[in-house]
C-alpha cells in the first residue's frame, strides 16, 4: 500500500509548462521535504485539464481542490497551509465570474460540471510518464482482453456496435473501417495515427498525446489485432515537441513492459510502432496525402478509391485513425459497446472534444457528450461572452467549417445537425465570435490560410481558394460590388464541386456561410462601403472636429501621409483621398477632436 | 518494469499498482463515500491530529474498507476538544466528535464507519464546518 495521504497534481501539459508548472512540481516536492510531509504527499505532473487559460493548475486530492493561475513562489503557502494545516489558499482558488465567489471543489465549477470525460479520462489526472499509472487505470487490459479472449471480428463487433465515428472530421464509423482493412489479405498491413491536426487554434490531439500516450499505443495494438496489422505508425507534427518526447517514452515503456513487440502477453499477437514526423502543412492531414508524406514523396492528396483500406502505406492495407478516435477504443472494449452507444445522439455516440478559443471567457478544452446544445457549451462551460459582450457566430470545423449564429445555439451538437446547418464537426476547433467580429474578415481569414495550404496540385482549389480570397479582400477594402458577392458564390461552388481533396472541397464553407448568415453585412461592405463591427480599417473615415480642434498640430505632423492641413491654433481638416486610415492622428489628439467610424 | 508475459500477470500488477491511483479515484466520486475530515489547524495539530490522521487512513485500509476517504480541513473552531474529525456519511449530514484519540479513532472506525452507529463523543450540531 502507497503512504501518500494526499496527491498534489501538477498540470504538466504545453500551455502549463510555458508557465514554468515544473518549476511548481519541484519547489513543491522541497517545501514538503522542508516541512517533513515528502513521504505522505505525492507530487504528480500530469496531461492538461484544459482550464489551461487559467493555468498553471494544481489540483490536491481527494478533497477535489482546483487552484488556479499558480507560480512557482506559492508552492510554499500551498504547503504551509493547504497541506500541513488543512487551510485552502483562498486567493488561489478559481474566482466564478457571475457569482464572484471562490469556487475550492473543481466539480463545483461550471467548466467542469456539464463535461464528461472519456476520451480525456485520463488527462489531467494520472502521471502520463508512467505506464504504471496506465495500468491502475485499467491500461492494457482492453488489448489483454482482445488477444486473450477475443477474435478479431468479435473486436471489430464490439466497435461497430458501440457507434463510434472518426473524430478526425469525416465521421466515417470506425468499426467499418476496420472491417474493411481486416478483409483485405496481405503480408503486411498497418495502422497509422493521424495526430498531424492541423486545424488552427485546435490542440486536442495534442493534449491526448501529452497527458495519455498509452491509451493511444493500447488503441493502436488493438487495431492491429483486429485488422491483422503486426506494424504501427504515428505520424506526428514536429511542432508537437512535448507530444513526441510522451509518446516515445510511451512506446519504449511498453516494449519493456512486453506491451508491444514479440508476443504480447504470451500470444501469437506481435505488434510494434513507429513515428513519422510532418512539417506542419494542413494537407498532410488528409490521410492519402500523409501516407505520401510518410513515404518520403511529397504530401499531396491523390484521388480515393482506392482507399487505406486496399492500398496504403506502401501500397499495403492501412487503417488511418484520428488520435480522440483511437483514445475512445480501450474503454469502449472495457465498457462495452452498449454503454458508449447510451452516450450522445442517435447517429452520434460518446463525446466530443472541442478546442474552445476566441470571445469566450472560460479558453480551453473540453469535453461534452454529443447532443449538448451549442448554447450549453458556449454559455455554460465556456462562460459566456467576454466582457458582457454581445454573441455573434462561432465557427465550428475549422477552415472547413462554418458559422453558426443565434439561431442555432439549442441544436445538439453532432455529426448530422452541423452538416445540416451547414457548418460541420470538424476535428474540433469552436471558436466563438462577438459584436465586433466583422464577418466578412473572419471568412478572409480562413480563405488565406487554406489559399497558403493548398498543395496546388488540382486548379479549382489553387486559382479557386486565391481569387476568393481576392474577391474578399476587395469586399473588406470597400473596393467590391454586389456582383462581386454572386461571383464568390458560384466561385465557391465550383471549387466545392471540382477540387481533389477535402482541403479545397471544403475550403469555401466560410465564404459561403457567412453570406449565408450576414449577407447583410457583406451588404453594407459593397454597397455603402461600411464595416458595421468596425473592423475593416479600409472602410473608416477619420474626420476632425472643428469645433473641438484646438490646432495644436501635433496630428499634421504625425500624418505618415500628409493627409491633414491646417494653421497653428486654426481647426485641421483631413483630406480623406489621402487618408491612409491608419489611426495615427487620432491615437495623438490630445483633445477628442478626431473621430472614427 | 519486466516483461508481462500473460494477461494474468497484467492483471497482478493492476491489483498492486491500483493503490497509486485510488486516492485519486476515490476523489472524484467524494460524494459517495464515507468522509473522514480532520481539523488541521495548529491546535489540532499539537493535539496530535496529523496521527489520527495517519491513524484512520491506514486502519480503514487494513480493514478494506475502500468507502473511506479521509481529507484535511482547516480550524473547526473547537480548540478545547482537539483533535476533532468531522464523518460524513453519504445522504447523512456531518458528525463532530471532539478530542478524538487513537483508541477513539478505532472505535468511530469500527461502529460508526463500519456499521454506521455512531459513538461517544459527539459534539452537538450548532456547528458548521469552515471550509
Ligand atoms: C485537408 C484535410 C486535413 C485533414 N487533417 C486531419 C488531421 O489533422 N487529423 C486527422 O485526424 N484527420 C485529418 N483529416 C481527415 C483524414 O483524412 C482522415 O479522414 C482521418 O484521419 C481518419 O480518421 P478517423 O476516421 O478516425 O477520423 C483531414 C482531412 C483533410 C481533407
Ligand atoms: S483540393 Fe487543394 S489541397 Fe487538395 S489536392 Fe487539390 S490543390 Fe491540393
Ligand atoms: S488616419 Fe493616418 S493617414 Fe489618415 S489622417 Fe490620420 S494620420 Fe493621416
Ligand atoms: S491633434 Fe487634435 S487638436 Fe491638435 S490639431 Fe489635430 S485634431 Fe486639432
Ligand atoms: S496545459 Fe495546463 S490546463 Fe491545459
Amino acid at each position: 500500500m502507497s503512504n501518500f495521504k494526499m496527491h498534489m497534481l501538477v498540470c504538466g501539459g504545453t500551455g502549463c509548462i510555458s508557465a514554468e508548472s515544473e518549476l511548481i512540481v519541484s519547489n513543491l516536492q522541497s517545501e514538503l521535504e522542508a516541512v517533513g510531509m515528502g513521504d505522505q504527499v505525492q507530487v504528480l505532473k500530469t496531461g492538461c485539464f484544459g482550464f489551461c487559460e487559467k493555468g498553471p493548475v494544481v489540483k490536491v486530492l481527494p478533497d477535489n481542490t482546483f487552484y488556479v493561475e499558480v507560480k512557482p513562489a506559492d508552492a510554499a503557502e500551498l504547503v504551509k497551509e493547504h497541506i500541513v494545516k488543512g487551510r485552502k489558499v483562498e486567493r488561489l482558488l478559481y474566482m466564478d465570474p457571475d457569482k464572484k465567489e471562490r469556487v475550492a471543489d473543481s466539480k463545483n465549477m461550471d467548466f467542469y460540471k456539464k463535461q464528461m470525460r472519456i476520451a480525456l479520462r485520463n488527462c489531467g489526472f494520472i502521471d502520463p510518464d508512467k505506464v504504471e499509472e496506465y495500468i491502475a487505470r485499467d491500461g492494457y487490459h482492453a488489448l489483454g482482453m482482445a488477444v486473450t479472449s477475443m477474435t478479431p471480428q468479435e473486436v471489430i463487433n464490439v466497435i461497430k456496435e458501440s457507434g463510434l465515428r472518426g473524430r478526425g472530421g469525416g465521421g466515417f464509423p470506425t468499426g467499418l473501417k476496420w472491417e474493411f482493412a481486416s478483409k483485405y489479405d496481405a503480408d503486411q498491413k498497418y495502422v497509422v495515427c493521424n495526430a498531424d491536426e492541423g486545424d488552427p487554434g485546435a490542440f486536442m490531439d495534442r493534449s491526448i498525446l501529452e497527458g495519455d500516450p498509452h491509451s493511444i499505443i493500447e488503441a493502436m495494438a488493438i487495431c492491429g489485432y483486429a485488422i491483422g496489422a503486426s506494424k504501427g505508425q504515428v505520424y506526428i507534427r514536429a511542432e508537437y515537441p512535448l507530444a513526441i518526447k510522451r509518446l516515445e517514452k510511451g512506446i519504449q515503456d511498453a516494449r519493456e513492459a512486453g506491451l508491444l513487440g514479440e508476443n504480447i502477453m504470451g500470444t501469437d499477437f506481435s505488434f510494434d510502432i513507429e513515428l513519422s514526423f510532418g512539417a506542419g502543412a494542413f494537407v498532410c492531414g488528409e490521410e492519402t496525402a500523409l501516407i505520401h508524406s510518410m513515404e518520403g514523396e511529397r504530401g499531396e492528396p491523390t484521388t480515393k478509391p482506392p482507399f487505406p483500406a486496399e492500398s496504403g502505406y506502401w501500397g499495403k492495407p492501412t487503417n488511418v485513425n484520428n488520435v480522440e478516435t483511437l483514445a475512445n477504443i480501450p474503454i469502449i472494449l472495457l465498457k462495452g459497446s452498449a454503454w458508449f452507444a447510451g452516450i450522445g445522439t442517435e447517429k452520434s455516440k460518446g463525446t466530443k472534444v472541442f478546442a474552445l478559443a476566441g470571445k469566450i471567457n472560460n479558453v480551453g478544452l473540453i469535453e461534452v457528450p454529443m447532443g449538448t446544445t451549442l448554447r450549453e457549451v458556449i454559455y455554460d462551460i465556456g462562460g459566456g461572452i467576454k466582457n458582457g459582450k454581445k454573441f455573434k457566430a462561432v465557427q465550428t470545423g475549422g477552415p472547413s467549417g462554418g458559422c453558426l449564429t443565434e439561431k442555432d445555439l439549442d441544436t445538439p451538437i453532432d455529426f448530422d445537425n452541423l452538416i445540416a446547418k451547414g457548418s460541420m464537426m470538424g476535428s474540433g476547433g469552436m471558436i466563438v465570435m462577438d459584436e465586433d467580429d466583422c464577418m466578412p474578415a473572419v471568412a478572409k481569414f480562413y480563405l488565406e490560410f487554406t489559399e497558403e495550404e493548398s498543395c496546388g496540385k488540382c486548379t479549382p482549389c489553387r486559382i479557386g481558394t486565391k481569387r476568393l480570397s481576392e474577391l474578399l479582400e476587395m469586399v473588406t477594402e470597400g473596393k467590391a460590388e454586389v456582383k462581386h458577392l454572386d461571383e464568390m458564390k458560384r466561385l465557391s461552388r465550383v471549387i466545392k464541386d471540382t477540387a481533389l481533396c477535402g482541403l479545397g472541397q471544403t475550403a469555401p464553407n466560410p465564404v459561403l456561410s457567412t453570406l449565408d448568415a450576414f449577407y447583410d453585412e457583406y451588404l453594407a461592405h459593397v454597397q455603402d462601403k461600411k464595416c458595421p463591427a468596425g473592423q475593416c480599417t479600409h472602410l473608416m473615415t477619420y474626420t476632425i472636429d472643428p469645433e473641438a480642434c484646438v490646432g495644436c498640430t501635433a496630428c499634421r505632423r504625425v500624418c505618415p501621409v500628409e493627409a491633414i492641413t491646417g494653421e497653428v491654433k486654426k481647426p485641421h481638416v483631413i483630406d480623406q483621398d489621402k487618408c491612409i486610415k491608419c489611426g495615427a492622428c487620432y491615437d495623438k489628439c490630445k483633445f477628442n477632436a478626431i473621430s472614427v467610424n | 518494469m519486466a516483461k508481462i508475459m500473460s494477461f494474468d500477470e497484467l492483471k497482478k500488477i493492476k491489483d498492486r499498482v491500483q493503490s497509486q491511483v485510488d486516492l485519486r479515484e476515490k476523489g472524484e466520486n467524494i460524494e459517495s463515500l464515507v468522509q473522514v475530515r480532520v481539523a488541521m489547524a495548529t491546535c489540532g495539530i499539537a493535539a496530535g491530529a496529523r496521527e489520527v490522521m495517519n491513524y484512520i487512513v491506514e486502519e480503514s485500509a487494513k480493514a478494506g474498507l475502500t468507502n473511506v476517504v479521509v481529507t484535511q480541513t482547516g480550524c473547526m473552531g473547537y480548540c478545547y476538544a482537539e483533535p476533532t474529525i468531522e464523518v460524513t456519511v453519504p445522504g447523512q449530514e456531518p458528525v463532530v466528535y471532539g478530542n478524538v484519540s487513537l483508541e477513539k479513532a478505532a472505535e468511530i472506525i469500527d461502529k460508526h464507519i463500519k456499521n454506521g452507529v455512531m459513538v461517544d463523543g459527539i459534539i452537538p450540531a450548532t456547528h458548521k464546518s469552515i471550509e
